[in-house]
């Protein structure tokens, strides 16, 4: 096999996987770099931006200072290659293409091909998402949301953005279909789904949730290119006054279909977001309490409820559309069941906890940090998925802390907890101990320097929207010397990762070699050689029992791998 | 390394990795012609009128249109049922005549929005002529679609046969199967276009 | 293997027939707009009354969903639900129109 097939336009999931890992890592961090380029124009706005001003050129920031057009399009941009561009590839591409074949004990995914295509569909998809600030007219300036018609006028950026969009549905919708494929089908012999792990089931139930809710979106993206390109008005309704004149147009069309459709897609997504993690957390807390997890059983049939409840409370993002009472009404009752399912979870694994000799190692430590982190950003939801105090919150500060410290200090650092747990999975070497908890000390308390004073000034009614964080609003008086911390938080974040970066590169080359089963895990993933060779497996999968039996009685060891049966 | 249930079914769940793999995509289909639908009601419900499709549309050309899916629809179900018989040449007959039948429904197509850019309808026309281009456009998006995958078939399809002729048969079903849902949704686009 | 040549003879009369009534339906569906002149809403409904006996014959016959796997007549029930709450949007938007105002 040449170079360019093993590497580049390989076939094997877990290169694939690895592929999609880094191509998330690199848009993380690249969606990181545009939001601190953000929180200098918040912390010092009118001010010039030190050192890198100079390059943005005179149509993003003459002589340094940022105009408020490129401060949208790097909100618009952060917002979209963090969701579409840095998580779902890391955690729904990356860790289910490596991880979910090899723990159902499958040689590969069901279509191969398909797999490397949907990987290339999403790297064409993310080069036109970057290639769009070098239009005339900058990058999508609409916000994440691209709310219509404020999009439909938007600069040559905005038809970029859909273009881009449409390769990342295509993308998702062939991985998804290739992850359902392979988990019902190419399960090992006896792996019930009741065996599976509980990661195998979080991907599963988001791959469903991609599938049939993307599709709503690259409709919307399709009306809305009609619209742009061919000078439809499906968002614009009649007499449309831009600029001071009446947009010549048929007319006729409603803003509020897009944002129907758009959040029809987006509320899904925000768990395609967060049960991989969930997932990733659950098999690193299992593993380092060596005890089962606590209400396995509950827990799928949380998440599949999750899943199911998901689709049916989109409208709870459109309480202030003046959507009316009824309407408002159903959509906060089915916001507030949803709460349930995601509370089942999170006390499952705070109460696998319990009475554990817990191994505080770095894939435990992000993990553990996990749970209050989501904590917080699920309890300071529900304000929001009520229809009365969200007429006061909705588009403030308050909903970027909410829905952040479920990404940031949530999902992102869940996914690091997996990348430092099936590390040695995919190099045959461990990262270093040291390195790692020099990550994750700064990491947490720099998250939270950052995103838990944004409560405070959401309170204040600090608008999420302004290009100068407030400094022009009276009320917003008290709050805004809290963007300066929150600023020198967030340049504090980015040196905590360095020793990550050179964490990752180091342990490459010179980490400690482990064997097959460095962390004594039961899953099956860790039956296969590490690095595994393409087809995974040595020697045959037969699996004789569930997925957690750590400290079984009567054992020689305190952990019983899924194909090996039990000592009489 | 071979990735095992590419022809024979699984035990557990009675079926094929292709199969269950196209189902998944024609329902992620569903939604989106679900989607387009729901826009079309929308624009239908919230506008102060709404034309009848057959005051702008042209109807007899649709309805020539109609039954051509229809017939394509059969021929390929026929190609389907001629592998199972192990019958190569009848297959490929049927094959040939789908791609065909797609190929008059195209230039049916053409005609049909020749004569409306010419009489200056379009899509900026007015909602209803914009919803019209889209699905029309879309689906035709389909059928294209469709047509190239059958003539891959039908064309490249005498190796396969020699090889794993089972194998031939599920891809040329499962290819089928995208194509009576592309019928299936030109089903509903007709009447509510052109009659409505 | 006479048996299975057999089955596949009956497959096919069954797809004829479908043929026949797919094409039969069509012309009713052209027919009834073309002479009957019914009001605007029941036309509505019988023009998507005979589109789903349409789609029906085609997913149960040609699609062969009426011999289909369990599994895959439980995604597709899946879908359906939520392609029914897609359809609700507009109904749900209408309705916060008359509530709110």
């Amino acid at each position: 096999m040449g170079f360019w097939r093993k590497y580049v336009f390989s076939i094997d999931h877990k290169v694939i996987g690895i592929q999609y890992a880094v191509t998330g890592l690199l848009f993380l961090s690249c969606g990181f770099c545009l939001m601190m380029l953000m929180r200098w124009q918040l912390a010092y706005p009118g001010q010039p931006i030190p050192f890198i001003g100079s390059w943005l050129g005179d149509t993003r920031a003459p002589g340094g200072i940022m105009l408020p057009d490129f401060y949208n399009q790097l909100g618009a941009m952060h917002g979209t290659i963090m969701v579409f561009l840095g998580v779902v590839p890391l955690a729904v591409g990356g860790f289910g293409n490596f991880v979910l074949p090899l723990q159902i004990g499958a040689v590969d995914m069901a279509f191969p091909k398909l797999n490397m295509i949907s990987y290339w569909c999403l790297f064409v998809g993310g080069v036109i998402m970057l290639g769009s600030f070098f239009l005339p007219g900058g990058a999508a300036q609409s916000g994440w949301t691209s709310y219509a018609p404020l999009a439909d006028i938007a600069p040559t950026g905005q038809t970029a953005w859909l273009f881009g969009m449409i390769f990342l549905i295509t993308s998702s919708l062939l991985g998804s279909m290739n992850f359902i494929v392979t988990t019902i089908q190419l399960r090992a012999k006896g792996l019930t789904f009741f065996r599976l792990p509980f990661f195998v089931w979080a991907q599963f139930v988001t791959s469903f949730l991609l599938l049939l809710a993307f599709p709503p979106l690259e409709a919307a993206g399709v009306l809305q290119l009609m619209d742009r390109l061919a000078g439809t008005s499906f968002f614009l309704p009649t007499g449309l006054v831009v600029s001071g004149e009446i947009l010549q147009v048929s007319g006729g069309g409603s803003p509020l279909l897009w944002q129907h459709l758009f959040w029809f897609l987006a509320h899904p997504e925000v768990y395609v977001l967060i049960l991989p993690a969930m997932g990733i957390v659950a098999e690193i807390i299992a593993n380092n309490t060596r005890k089962p997890l606590w209400g396995y059983r509950s827990m799928v049939y949380s998440v599949i409820v999750l899943g199911f409840l998901s689709f049916v409370v989109w409208a709870h993002h459109m309480f202030i559309t003046g959507m009316g009472t009824v309407m408002s009404s159903f959509f906060q009752t089915t916001t507030m069941i949803m709460s349930i399912p995601s509370v089942i979870l999170l006390s499952c694994l705070f109460i696998s906890l319990y009475g554990a000799s817990i191994r505080f190692n770095t894939p435990m430590l992000f993990a553990l940090a996990f749970l209050p982190m989501f904590g917080i950003g699920g309890l300071t939801g529900l304000p929001l998925g009520l229809s009365a105090p969200d007429i006061a919150l909705h588009d403030t500060y308050y909903v970027i802390g909410h829905f952040h410290y479920i990404v940031a200090p949530g999902t992102i650092f869940a996914l690091f907890a997996g990348i430092y747990y099936w590390f040695p999975k995919a190099t045959g070497r461990r990262m270093s101990e040291f390195l790692g908890k020099l990550h994750f000390w700064p990491s947490l308390i720099f998250m939270n320097g950052v995103f838990m004073p944004m409560f405070i000034q959401g309170f204040a009614g600090v608008s999420r929207r302004l290009a100068d964080g407030g400094v022009t609003y009276s009320f917003a008086g008290n709050v805004t010397p809290l963007n300066r911390m929150m600023s020198w938080s967030a340049w504090g974040l980015a040196l905590a990762q360095l020793p990550f970066i050179i964490n990752f590169f180091m342990s490459m080359r010179s980490g400690v070699k482990v064997g097959n089963n460095p962390w004594h895990a039961t899953t099956l993933e860790w039956q296969a050689p590490s690095p595994p060779p393409h087809g995974n497996f040595t020697q045959d999968i037969v699996v004789s029992h569930g997925p957690y039996e750590y400290s079984v009685p009567g054992q020689k060891e305190d952990f019983l791998p899924q194909n090996q049966p039990a000592e009489a | 390394m071979e990735i095992p249930y590419i022809v024979e079914p699984r035990q557990d769940t009675g079926l094929n990795n292709g199969k269950l793999g196209i189902w998944l995509f024609l329902a992620s289909e569903v939604m989106l012609f679900g989607a387009l639908f729901a826009a079309y009601i929308m624009m239908r419900v919230g506008g102060p009128t709404w034309p009848l499709g057959a005051s702008i549309l042209n109807v007899p050309m649709a309805t020539l249109n109609t039954l051509v899916l229809i017939t394509s629809s059969i021929t390929m179900v026929m190609a389907w049922a001629s592998l199972m018989r192990r019958n190569y040449s009848a297959y490929q007959l049927y094959m040939f005549a789908t791609v065909g039948l797609g190929l008059v429904f195209l230039t049916v197509k053409y005609f049909e929005y020749g004569h409306k850019f010419h009489d200056g309808l379009y899509p900026s026309t007015s909602t209803f002529l914009a919803i019209y281009f889209t699905l029309t456009g879309l689906h035709m998006l389909h059928v294209i679609a469709g047509m190239v995958v059958i003539t891959y078939f039908a064309l490249a399809g005498r190796s396969m046969f020699r090889k794993n002729p089972q194998w031939l048969t599920n891809r040329v079903e499962n290819t089928g199967l995208f194509w009576h849902f592309v019928d299936l949704v030109w089903i509903f686009l007709f009447p509510v276009l052109y009659l409505m | 293997m006479t048996n299975h040549a057999e089955a596949i003879d009956q497959h096919i009369r069954t797809y004829l027939l479908v043929f026949g009534s797919l094409i039969v339906l069509t012309l009713l569906t052209v027919g009834s707009w073309h002479f009957l002149h019914l009001p605007i809403g029941p036309h509505i409904a019988v023009a998507l009354i005979i589109a789903t006996i349409k789609a029906t014959l085609v997913a149960c016959f040609f699609m062969h969903l009426i011999s289909e796997r369990k599994l895959i007549l439980a995604v597709l029930a899946l879908t359906v639900v939520f392609f029914f709450v897609l359809l609700l949007l507009p109904v749900m938007t209408s309705l916060g129109d008359q509530v709110g105002h």
